[in-house]
């Protein structure tokens, strides 16, 4: 479904200066000026390199940078590539920079650069993040092939990461999706990923980008959706995953980007969910150990800390939210001290279905019972990095596929909760 | 003597007969509309409970912390409440009007007085129960901002906005209902500056330490340590 109507002007006369396109590249920026570069250079490499003859264009959607990422951007789309000796592009490769409206957001980047892409009629879309400084020619081939030669409809990533980056990703998200959902997914909040153009133009046609869906969190909504409907998916092992100098610390926007997305697509597709279906498989292509151990500094106490304080002093809400035997052990977890404390999974699993249930059944303003549950996501994550401090690769994933089992056996708990009481 | 005494005995009983035929009716009339006033309300209460059934009234008294008051007075719940309420002020009315039938002198002006306080009640009611509800919603959003925030004393912060709130509303519906209206406003002003000078003296004297240390790592940008271990991690 075309969806002209919030592309600009200018842009929408570049786009048709460009014509038809076989692969759209996708760049949401905002202050990204130290990264995006190396990015861009890396897509037009790996654009070059894998796909000659692909008619391609790289779209870059800005949210407004005052850094000059636009800029950037045309500049290393058109400077020479220092590796562009071993490249011989058979087409013109475009590069079109814009600036989005309502921005900063993420959502409403990957709604011009999907809307680009619906109207340039392409075959296969990749979004690559513009922090993902550690990225290869090779992301491209990986993420964009199976989608052009092998009629897959959606590539998602699976990176080498420390074992203890992404503690949302892997004590929440990715137990959550492959217990509800059936679904074994690694990386189901993708930074990089691509898509066809006809899950493209069916994203575009959905009514969320004027929600908060479509505002922030949209990659997991896209894909949670893309789970739900059992479109054919594929994991691609792309690298090691960049670790930003300075994460993202504020944790309550991180909870509202995946808690509050992941309840939200659990009430959506309830009708999908609750029905049992068959397990959707989805491959992993080249897939390799994913954790890494390089040492790192963490300041666990805090964390224990901030869950006392939370447990205590968000008593009053708790009680709208979990049942009367759920908050009495996380009361009595409250109690214990710091090297005694463990917020053991199946409690946790319980925990997360029962804010999941509040959520569907909106006992309390739904924003609130998510920014309810960052103190408790504090005691689990100081639990998941006492388990995992000395823990080898293997005891890592170990320890990972447990809590996802534990998620699945506590799902009945999750359908009773759902239609049921508290 | 005997003959004028038993006239007017019998002037007085024809009057009296009179009177009371002519009233009769009236009465009758008045039975009538407060009968028929009782099966109004009655039948509004029932159709009031159903909708606010519906739309979930009480989902949303619970939100604004209504019902666990209403419990702990051993009251029943507030769709209950406001559809009794209905049926009373319904009734009432009838029964006003039906004494008006009477043609009791100075009746009609008392009934036109309740009819015109009716309006007033109604929006009072309602600017209590949207304020509670504000109250509560952003008592528990302080409360969530503060312990995410690792402020000091959330829920004192908490009670603090839900107290001043529920003054406010307070102090707006007793001026709506016209009840002592400038008492309440002088009160409201009162304890809101009287709060407002202690909040400014206990933060002034007891957190210039605080104030102080945060006005240097907000604008001299001095490292925080403890903080800074912890934004190593990444969550996402």
């Amino acid at each position: 479904m075309p969806d002209g109507s919030i592309l600009s002007d200018d842009f929408l006369r570049e786009l048709i200066n460009v014509g038809e396109v076989d692969i759209v590249v996708g760049l949401p920026t905002y202050n990204n000026g130290e990264t995006v570069g190396q990015v861009v250079q890396a897509v037009r490499a790996g654009l070059l390199k894998h796909f000659p003859r692909a008619r391609s264009v790289i779209i870059n959607a800005d949210g407004g940078s005052r850094d000059g990422t636009q800029d950037l951007v045309r500049a290393a789309s058109i400077s020479d590539l220092s590796i562009s000796a071993d490249f011989h592009a058979l087409r013109t490769l475009h590069s079109i920079s814009t600036q989005y409206e309502n921005g900063p957001s993420n959502g409403a980047a990957l709604h011009t650069i999907f809307a680009a892409a619906d109207l340039l009629q392409t075959k296969a879309c990749a979004v690559i993040s513009p922090e993902s400084t550690t990225i290869e020619p090779v992301w491209i081939d990986r993420l964009v092939s199976p989608v052009l030669h092998e009629d897959r409809d959606m590539v998602l990533p699976v990176y080498r990461r420390h074992k203890f980056d992404g503690l949302l990703i892997r004590n929440l998200l990715y137990p959550v999706t492959r217990a509800v959902y059936s679904c074994t997914l690694r990386e189901p909040y993708p930074s990089d990923f691509a898509l066809s153009g006809a899950l493209g133009s069916q994203f575009l046609a959905q009514d969320i980008w004027t929600q908060e869906q479509g505002r922030r969190g949209t990659e997991l909504w896209l894909t949670l959706s893309a789970v739900a409907r059992r479109f054919k998916l594929l994991q691609a092992f792309l690298g090691t995953k960049a670790r930003l100098e300075n994460p993202r610390s504020d944790l309550v926007n991180a909870m509202r980007e995946t808690a509050g997305i992941l309840f939200s697509s659990l009430d959506s597709f309830s009708s999908i969910w609750k029905e049992s279906q068959p397990r959707l498989d989805v491959p992993c292509s080249g897939c390799q150990p994913a954790v890494s151990l390089e040492p790192l500094r963490l300041n666990r106490k805090r964390l224990h800390q901030m869950f006392v304080f939370g447990v205590s002093e968000l008593e009053p809400v708790f009680l709208s939210i979990l049942s009367p035997s759920t908050l009495a052990e996380l009361k009595r977890l409250a109690t214990l001290p710091e090297d005694k404390f463990t917020y053991q999974a199946d409690l946790w699993a319980r925990t997360v279905y029962e804010f999941s249930a509040a959520y569907h059944k909106a006992v309390i303003g739904r924003d609130h019972i998510v920014q309810a549950l960052v103190p408790l996501f504090r005691g689990r994550a100081y639990t998941f990095l006492t388990e995992n401090r000395e823990a080898p690769a293997e005891q890592v994933e170990a320890n990972i596929e447990s809590l996802c089992q534990t998620f699945e056996r506590e799902r009945p708990y999750l359908l009773q909760l759902w239609d049921g009481g508290k | 003597m005997w003959e004028n005494f038993v006239r007017e005995l019998a002037r007085t009983m024809n009057e009296i007969i009179a009177s009371f035929a002519r009233f009769l009716p009236r009465f009758l009339e008045m039975l009538v509309i407060v009968v028929v006033g009782w099966i109004i309300a009655f039948v509004l209460k029932v159709l009031l409970r159903s909708v606010l059934k519906i739309t979930r009234f009480d989902k949303l008294s619970e939100h604004t912390g209504a019902t666990q008051f209403l419990r702990s007075a051993a009251l029943p719940s507030l769709s209950e409440l406001v559809s009794r309420a209905a049926f009373w002020v319904a009734w009432i009315g009838f029964i006003l009007l039906g004494v008006s039938v009477l043609g009791v002198v100075g009746i009609e002006q008392h009934v036109a007085s309740f009819f015109g306080f009716l309006p007033r009640l109604i929006v009072a009611l309602f600017i209590l129960f949207f304020g509670l509800l504000g109250a509560s919603f952003f008592s528990r959003a302080v409360l969530l901002g503060g312990v995410n925030a690792a402020v000091p004393s959330p829920r004192l912060i908490s009670w603090a906005v839900r107290t001043m709130i529920i003054l406010f509303v307070v102090s707006m519906a007793f001026e709506e209902l016209g009840v002592g209206a400038h008492t309440v406003i002088v009160a409201f002003t009162l304890t809101f500056g009287a709060l407002m000078l202690g909040l400014a003296l206990a933060f002034g004297l007891g957190g210039k330490d605080l104030a102080k240390s945060y006005l240097e790592r907000r604008f001299a940008h001095e490292k925080d340590e403890t903080r800074e271990r912890e934004d190593e991690l990444s969550p996402l």
